[in-house]
């Protein structure tokens, strides 16, 4: 039995509940995931654009956008007909004959970027009829190392100038002309760094074909080695943004935005989106140092974790043992911090130690 | 946090970070959170998307004051006179919470008799905010159903920084917002982990959990956790061991704080840390404050280390290693084990970053119910007091630490150094979005370096005229501890006669400046304030 709260309708011929307010698409995707779109990202206002997600509901004349269409008692939909999937495979030529012929796109370009070419393998779009015209022009000519403006790839999805407005509330991003024309600009049609885009690459991780990419990940398009993914938590501020470290083989290549972290459910900012490449930078210290001659000199680690400890042994009996004043990082782990204040108060019995939020 | 601490009884932000999308009046000060806190501030572009009411007290015409509802451009310093203020337009309209301030604070009629002089037309004549909008805030705020406030350094980095923390838990303890959702006091910590560093005990007054060192019950306690007997004394703060090197500090270990750039007073500092007789600086780089170390030690950084972060809204969380460290470089946890262990000291024989979590979670009641495994989920708000324990969201439900909310009476006085013929202007420093802290990271990353290349002060267009500079050029700016020379940029995010500059690039070290003075109850520096004189260079 069916309680009378319940919602109810026919999904591709099986009887299924629905929430309140629930899209034809999100109930779909729920029982099987098999309705293809373009346009639709989780966190933005649906929009109906692309036309993928279309679904025949009975009693409509037309198809819907299942993304745009509420769930309704008793409704009797259809997801998977041969008329959708000739009409899906139609749109998706049309879409893939925007993009330069057998072009692949490497997944750094971006965590989204694959959405187009999985789906041009799914229906087995190349172009067909559609070949030839495109629209779009991709900015070469914007200086800022971060973000490629790839616009050959551009399907007017309009992801991003969602996401900018939307999710970021930047409002940096929009279309501007018609038809072929339509394109992706700035406010003044200038270069990024000229608008009020603040480089938080919310626009490069939502976009499905990869023609806004992440211009420092690029770089390694080329390295030997896998793809790998370590989820941890950016090194900044104190909003502990969830995100993925992409490596290949001992060398990071990128860092995409984890869309399940629960301080930032998938937006980073302009520093822990492109501002990685400190980790590897040549200046790391690699091996301990000591001044010798009042010169700083590589050592061992033996004698250098002596010659520190030597040092502070000497101050305490020198001076007593309040003497010693150790200073723990609000960069690194609590493993640091709590190692820290432990060595002062078991080997100085003392409360000297702090960190360095007074200043 | 101390001021929290004291009037609560709990120093750290009440509500959760989704929260942020809750309120209907929302309250910054002092937080310049799209540069600082980027992320989050997405969500208070949400919240007001959705109809909330922000309203931003800040001197400077920063991003989020040019977003807001209402901007109350305030003096550089003078927070208290203005939240003595709202507190008083709050009592005068009858929008105290009576039932709330009954049941669950203590002072009101101390606090009341307080603010009774406190008009905003006095307010006024100190902040240069116009009476008006001081009394459209304290009403908005008053009125709302769930009101929440949001501040960081610009709050603390006074010498009356708990007396502005203090201010805001009065407006919070007027109106009862707090103890539910979308509402709270919400300090917003600035670096990734500068909460667990306080959480794990890095603290001259507490051992981990927030224990205080003084209770001779923590002191048994770590007694017999760790086999040795403690001072039941505070430490002294980093400031006043830095002001006493030489003399009663003769050697220091500094962990990741790049000290004579961040900090202000840098000539001193630099003097400080030259005086010392040992100095062991364990770091990432050769900072400049590694360069004048006797021993540098490598540590494995973020991306190579695994550990434990917890956020400003108390989540702690897992962070992985991805790569392995360069050279010999490990993590600061084997470096400072191995250094306990020459010391002579037992229980350093870690094998993990898991074994020392677990140990630090048995420790603190905060934690108690956390472990390394657990915290693989983040799904947690400190405190987690025992095991299957699911965290602490949103807290002061019902009942606050202290017991009753404690009204504070601070009374508005004058930052330590104020402008005069010789230093005519006011100096605020902060942050800029592009760069973090003193570009040890930042610096070395590709898209920071485009965006902002090199430091600059910016002078409003009018004042740019008026003092004789040029967008562009250079000028000398000077305080009574050092100067500095710095490129002048012409903008008018600050007001006429104020100027601002971030402390982040080290060829212009604006912490040569500042150091005016410090909190006295949390030896926090005045960063915020610092009269200068400029002039064409």
């Amino acid at each position: 039995m069916t309680s009378p709260a319940e919602h109810r309708l026919l999904l591709d011929g099986e009887s299924v509940s629905f929430r309140e307010g629930e899209t034809l698409f999100e109930l779909a995707r729920r029982h099987g995931d098999a309705v293809p779109s373009l346009c639709f990202d989780d966190r933005l206002e649906p929009l109906g654009a692309c036309r993928l997600c279309v679904v025949e509901v009975e009693g409509q004349a037309r198809p819907v956008a299942s993304c745009t269409t509420q769930a309704a008692d008793g409704m009797v939909v259809r997801t998977m007909t041969e008329a959708l999937e000739r009409h899906r495979k139609a749109l998706c030529d049309l879409v893939v004959s925007e993009n330069p012929a057998g072009a692949t796109i490497d997944p750094l370009r971006g965590s989204a970027s694959q959405e187009l070419a999985a789906l041009a393998v799914r229906y087995e779009a190349d172009g067909g009829r559609f070949a030839g015209a495109r629209s779009g022009a991709s900015r070469t000519d914007d200086p800022n190392p971060m973000i490629l403006r790839d616009y050959d790839h551009c399907i007017s999805c309009y992801r991003c100038v969602r996401v900018c407005s939307e999710q970021q509330g930047d409002d940096a991003i929009t279309v501007g002309g018609r038809g072929f024309a339509t394109r992706i600009t700035t406010e003044f049609e200038g270069p990024l760094a000229d608008s009020a885009c603040t480089f938080c690459g919310q626009c490069v991780q939502t976009c499905p074909t990869g023609a806004l990419a992440d211009r420092r990940a690029l770089r390694h398009a080329d390295a030997p080695g896998e793809l790998a993914a370590t989820r941890s938590v950016c090194p900044y501020c104190g909003v502990g943004c969830s995100l993925d470290i992409l490596t290949k083989g001992e060398r990071i290549v990128g860092v995409q935005p984890a869309f399940d972290g629960p301080a930032n459910e998938g937006a980073l900012c302009v520093k822990g989106q492109f501002a990685w490449e400190w980790v590897q930078h040549p200046d790391r210290l690699a091996t301990p140092l000591v001044r010798e001659d009042g010169e700083l000199v590589e050592a061992s680690w033996d004698e250098a974790l002596d010659r520190a400890a030597d040092g502070f042994r000497e101050a305490a009996r020198a001076h007593g043992r309040e003497a010693v004043y150790a200073v723990a990082s609000g960069r690194a782990p609590h493993e640091s911090a709590y190692t820290i204040q432990k060595l002062v108060r078991t080997c100085f019995q003392s409360n000297h130690v702090d960190n360095c939020s007074r200043a | 946090m101390a001021g929290l601490a004291a009037t609560l009884g709990r120093g750290a932000m009440s509500n959760p970070l989704e929260d942020m999308d809750k309120p209907d009046v929302i309250f910054c000060i002092g937080t310049n959170m799209t540069e600082a806190h980027p992320v989050a501030a997405t969500r208070l572009k949400k919240a007001q998307a959705r109809g909330a009411t922000l309203i931003v007290a800040d001197p400077r015409q920063i991003p989020l004051a040019r977003r807001a509802d209402l901007h109350l451009p305030l003096r550089v310093g003078t927070d208290v006179a203005l939240l003595g203020a709202m507190a008083h337009v709050i009592v005068r309209e009858g929008l105290v919470d009576e039932a709330f301030v009954a049941e669950r604070t203590e002072g009101f009629e101390r606090l009341r008799d307080h603010v009774a002089s406190f008009t905003p037309e006095w307010a006024e004549s100190i902040t240069g905010v116009a009476a008006a909008d001081i009394e459209r805030a304290a009403i908005a705020y008053g009125r709302a159903e769930r009101g929440a406030i949001y501040y960081t350094l610009g709050i603390t980095e006074h010498i009356c920084g708990v007396d502005n923390v203090q201010s805001l838990c009065n407006l919070v303890l007027l109106t009862g917002n707090i103890g539910r959702p979308g509402t709270g006091i919400n300090p917003m910590r600035g670096q990734n982990n500068i909460q667990g560093a306080g959480d794990a005990g890095a603290l001259p007054n507490n051992y981990p959990g927030f224990q205080p060192v003084t209770d001779p019950n923590n002191q048994a306690k770590f007694e017999r956790a760790w086999g040795v007997r403690v001072d039941l004394e505070k430490g002294m703060t980093k400031v006043r061991a830095l002001e006493r090197a030489g003399e009663k500090i003769f050697a220091m270990l500094i962990c990741g704080e790049n000290t004579v750039v961040s900090d202000p007073d840098a000539d001193h500092c630099r003097r400080a840390l030259e005086s010392l007789e040992h100095l062991v600086v364990i770091d990432l780089f050769l900072t400049e404050t590694a360069e004048l170390a006797d021993v540098v030690l490598p540590a494995s950084s973020w991306g190579e280390t695994d550990g434990v972060f917890t956020n400003t809204e108390r989540r702690p969380q897992r962070v992985r290693a991805a790569i392995a460290p360069p050279g010999e470089a490990r993590p600061e946890w084997w470096i400072v084990s191995q250094l306990a262990r020459r010391l002579g000291a037992e229980g350093f024989e870690y094998e993990s970053a898991a074994e020392v979590f677990d140990e630090l979670c048995s420790l603190s009641p905060t934690y108690g119910g956390l472990s390394w495994e657990l915290v693989a989920e983040g799904r947690h708000h400190w405190p987690v007091p025992e095991a299957g324990h699911p965290g602490t969201p949103v807290l002061h439900i019902g009942e606050f630490p202290r017991g009753r909310g404690l009204f504070a009476t601070p009374s508005f006085r004058d930052p330590a150094e104020v402008t005069d013929e010789e230093y005519p202007v006011w100096l605020t420093t902060g942050r800029r979005l592009a760069h973090y802290h003193t570009r040890t990271m930042s610096g070395r990353s590709a898209g920071p370096e485009f965006l902002v290349p090199e430091e600059v002060v910016e002078v409003h267009p009018a004042d740019v005229t008026a003092w004789g500079l040029a967008d562009g050029e250079n000028a000398l700016l000077s305080s009574r501890r050092g100067s500095v020379v710095v490129r002048v940029a012409a903008d008018d995010t600050s007001p006429r006669g104020t100027v601002f500059s971030s402390f982040s690039f080290s060829d212009v070290p604006v912490n040569v400046l500042t150091g005016s003075g410090y909190d006295p109850v949390t030896d926090t520096a005045e960063l915020k304030v610092c009269p200068v004189r400029i002039e064409p260079a």
